[in-house]
């Protein structure tokens, strides 16, 4: 067996780089724009005359001025100063599902950068025709009849989920009734959170703690006339799916609720269990997450919303619809809930979850489930076996994809907690972890989820650096609570410094005007 | 720095050897004649010892012997004793220690014991000073404990150097043990003590920030005022998450007590069992309780005047638990105790029952009855 490689002599680079304003001089520039020559200006005329009035500045932009080099050396620094995302063991991500995002369909994305969401649909026919088809795919991975890729993100998709909730019930006439909506502990807080935005009171179900998943006692206690629906996810963040998951959407269902399926990270499902066959009236992807594309700040997301044909007619418009002989945006939908996000979605999002999911055909999405589970329980053999680790909830039955695991055992023990060993994995060159959404409800939480793109070496290195570090917790706790020690960044001493607004500001000229000072001279 | 440290040091001898509590002579000589250990220094000395590298800045101010200087003297701390050294010592010696301990202007009290022992210390400082518990006694309803040794240790070096700023008050708490011992439990809600906030320690969980808890514990007062119904009667039970409430309405509120309200005037204040039956009579009324102390009871500890009786009149049905989310994570997944002392109530309370949390939103949550 290979040996497992710890990098010992990790060393991120640590530049205490100023922001870009601080590094402006007045007057220098980066690069020196040829002046048009005589002709040609006199041939154009005063072109900026043809500018609209109320298009035109006032005052000259406040833009740092550097040379190129120096800019160069700037943006050079602060990528050294990251651990690379999608590059890096990111296996610490746990409910984030974090893969290797294919650069090809990077590349492949470039060519609709010109692609303007204004331009006419007949001019766009190529790209409406990769929205067709992916929806497509969607409908057979999931079983729903419906797509919109309109909302920008997972916490978007099951807003606009309430919000077609919310318009069912309304157009039966019974939303004053129905005002509650039921979910679990263990969902993604979004799923509490949107629904209660769309003005749903919220019921949350806490896991027993043999099964990891909610008694169907605690839901028939939960369910009456005035539930509205059940937004849940499952495998829940601790990993553990719930078997019943059928029961539970007919429950609901019996009592007049509709049923939502939050599958944001779908990576242990793919080709093997679909929301339709559990009987859900409706589920969301991330396709920034389980469809390979880049998410985080790599890029902007899609959250793919996917409905039964009984709430299609509620879905935002504009749907992209196909006559047989050319496709078109259909804005002719008049109990739609409406636009949640201008024009059509992100389509360089799409253009690249569509390539990815063709690159790995059927078969392939299948293999993505299976390796993912696979992974997942070969990591968790591993970590378990660390003294000082323990899993809460379902002893000794399998996870899905991902595992919340605690430190609750070693922090008692040698009061090194969770937040400690995050930052101390950082020292090794490897992304610090997810501990748990709150409320901690597992107690010095992290969650581990090792998609399909991780190598067995991968594994072996993530499982030999948090053995380390509880060696070491044990040997030297305060050297674990100080750390990082080789990072770009150092532990944070004052959080509540960082939430003072009196001090901070999210630009740099809200800044100086918090601070009266003078916004350095124009060049 | 100055931080007062008293250990209780017989506080848990009789939960090993099957007794319920040492509070009174006989029964702590019972314990030690069936081989009770002390084990209350032990865990003093844990929670010390997460000091021991702030030694030079801390001023240590403790009592004579195992109330703390031999503690305190074995981890290679030098400090001032105070009280006179005594063979036997007594919880008038507690009571005494912290008075003095009050007086001399310490920032922090720390202390190992059980319910008894917090009681002590709550009778000499009330709310005055600060004080953080190291759990050392055989049953402990009181919420001033940390959840563990190590813990109360790290909330107190994090208090004296200004890493935690917020107080919370926690429940004094404490069971009458001679009748505890015969088999009967009725927990007396004493009061409350301020303890330095940090959930994760004092608790072991993450829950929310203390700002967070008390938005929310306004938002479910909003809730139940806006809930409230013409011409019934809504008896509010004791603690500190039912005072916004009363707050809000106005009204004067009993924290240690129950009260009464009727179309949001006060009907009576501080209530025994005896009035709310004549009171309600058996008209329609509801009852609003929370969790009370560390166990989790909503019944049966710290509103005894809520009976058996009283439940049934009122009905199961007509029951608002409410709780902050910080409260029900506290539980450690635990379910919420009932314990009226009427076996049939009690049983009536199995199963699952909604906690209101904030104004929109309930948790569906695993009650037991005893
Ligand atoms: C289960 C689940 N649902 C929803 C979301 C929300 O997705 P997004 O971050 O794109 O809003 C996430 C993302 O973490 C998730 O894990």
């Amino acid at each position: 067996m290979a040996k497992v490689k710890i990098r010992e002599n990790y060393h991120q680079a640590r530049w205490d780089e100023p922001i870009i304003y601080e590094l402006s001089t007045p007057g220098e520039r980066g690069i020196l724009v040829p002046q048009p020559e005589r002709e040609i200006r006199e041939e154009a005329g005063d072109i900026l005359s043809k500018l609209p009035e109320n298009m035109l500045r006032k005052e000259k932009p406040n833009l740092p001025e550097i040379s190129q080099k120096h800019v160069l050396a700037h943006y050079l620094h602060l990528s050294q100063e990251t651990l690379g995302s999608n590059l890096n063991n990111d296996i610490s991500q746990g409910t984030c599902t974090m893969k290797y995002n294919p650069r090809i369909n990077e590349k492949l994305a470039t060519l609709i950068h010109e692609v303007h969401p204004l331009q006419d649909e007949s001019t766009i026919q190529g790209l409406l025709s990769i929205y067709y088809r992916f929806e497509h795919m969607l409908k057979e991975i999931s079983g729903m009849d419906k797509f919109t890729f309109q909302p920008g993100g997972g916490s978007h998709a099951v807003y606009t989920a309430a919000s077609i909730i919310r318009a069912y019930h309304e157009s039966r006439g019974e939303l004053e009734q129905r005002n509650e909506v039921i979910t679990t502990i263990f969902s993604h807080p979004c799923d509490a959170a949107t629904p209660s935005t769309a003005g749903f009171k919220i019921i949350t179900l806490y896991p027993n703690e043999e099964t990891g998943v909610p008694d169907v006692e605690a839901l028939k206690e939960a369910v009456s006339e005035r539930t509205a629906a059940l937004f849940i996810t499952n495998p829940e963040d601790t990993g553990i799916y719930n078997p019943i998951i059928d029961e539970f959407v007919k429950i609901v269902q019996e009592a007049g609720g509709l049923c939502f399926y939050d599958q944001a990270n779908a990576n242990g499902m793919l080709g093997i269990a679909r929301a339709r066959e559990a009987g859900f009236d409706m589920c969301h992807f991330n396709v920034h997450k389980t469809f390979g594309t880049p998410h985080g700040c790599s890029g902007p997301g899609t959250g793919a919303l996917g409905v039964r044909s009984h709430l299609a007619k509620f879905l935002p418009v504009p749907t992209v619809e196909y006559d047989g002989e050319k496709y078109y945006l259909d804005y002719d939908r008049p109990e739609s809930i409406g636009k949640v996000r201008g024009f059509f979605g992100v389509a360089p999002v799409i253009l690249k979850a569509y390539c990815w999911t063709m690159m790995m055909g059927a078969d392939g999405l299948r293999e993505v489930a299976e390796i993912s589970v696979l992974n997942n329980n070969y990591l968790q053999k591993k970590i378990e076996a660390i003294d000082g680790v323990e899993t809460w909830y379902a002893e000794g039955r399998r996870r899905l994809e991902q595992v919340r695991y605690n430190w609750r055992k070693l922090y008692e023990e040698t009061g090194v907690g969770t937040d400690d060993i995050m930052r101390r994995i950082g020292d090794y060159g490897i992304q610090h972890y997810w501990t748990s959404h709150h409320p901690w409800v597992v107690p010095e939480p992290f969650t581990l989820e090792p998609c399909e793109t991780y190598s067995k070496a991968d594994l072996d290195e993530y499982a030999a650096v948090l053995e380390r570090i509880a060696e070491e917790a044990r040997k030297d706790p305060d050297f674990v609570k100080a750390s990082p020690h080789k990072c770009a960044s150092h532990v944070i001493a004052k959080p509540e410094e960082l939430n003072d607004p009196s001090k901070w500001a999210l630009t740099w000229r809200a800044y100086l005007k918090k601070h009266k000072k003078e916004e350095p001279s124009l060049g | 720095m100055k931080l007062g440290f008293i250990v209780n040091p017989i506080a848990g001898m009789g939960g090993k050897v099957g007794l319920k509590g040492t509070d009174g002579k006989e029964v702590l000589e019972k314990a030690i004649r069936l081989g009770a250990k002390p084990e209350s220094p032990i865990k003093a000395k844990k929670a010390l010892e997460v000091l021991k590298p702030y030694m030079d800045e801390i001023e240590l101010i403790t009592c004579h012997g195992s109330m703390g200087e031999e503690e305190a003297t074995d981890l290679g701390f030098k400090p001032r004793v105070i009280g006179e050294r005594k063979d036997k010592v007594g919880p008038e010696d507690t009571e005494e220690a912290a008075k003095l301990m009050l007086d001399m202007g310490v920032d922090l009290l720390l202390f190992a014991g059980g319910d008894g022992t917090a009681r002590n210390v709550y009778n000499a400082i009330g709310d005055k000073l600060p004080v953080i518990g190291i759990p050392a006694g055989v049953k402990i309803h009181s919420a001033v404990y940390a959840n563990h040794p190590r813990s109360a240790g790290e909330v107190a070096l994090k208090y004296l150097r200004g890493e935690i700023k917020t107080i919370r008050e926690a429940e004094v708490m404490d069971i009458d043990e001679e009748a505890f011992r015969k088999g009967q439990v009725t927990a007396k809600l004493y009061g409350y003590m301020r303890v330095p906030y940090e959930r994760q320690l004092v608790q072991s969980l993450k829950a929310g920030r203390p700002e967070q808890e008390e938005a929310a514990q306004d938002a479910v007062a909003d809730r139940i005022i806006d809930e409230m119904e013409p011409d019934v009667f809504y008896i509010i039970g004791s603690g500190t998450s039912t005072r916004p409430i009363m707050e809000k309405l106005g009204l004067p509120n009993t924290l240690l007590g129950i009260d009464i309200v009727k179309n949001k005037e006060l009907v009576a204040s501080d209530v025994g069992e005896k009035d709310i039956l004549r009171i309600i009579n058996g008209q329609k009324a509801k009852i609003i309780v929370t969790i009370i102390g560390g166990q989790g009871y909503i019944f049966g500890r710290g509103n005894q005047q809520l009976s058996g009786e009283v439940i049934k009149m009122v009905g199961k049905e007509n029951i608002r638990i409410i709780a902050t989310k910080g409260k029900i994570v506290s539980l450690g997944g635990q379910p919420i105790l009932v314990d009226t002392g009427d076996d049939e109530v009690n049983r009536m309370f199995n199963g699952y029952m909604r906690v209101i949390t904030s104004y929109n939103e309930e948790i569906m949550y695993r009650v037991k009855g005893l």
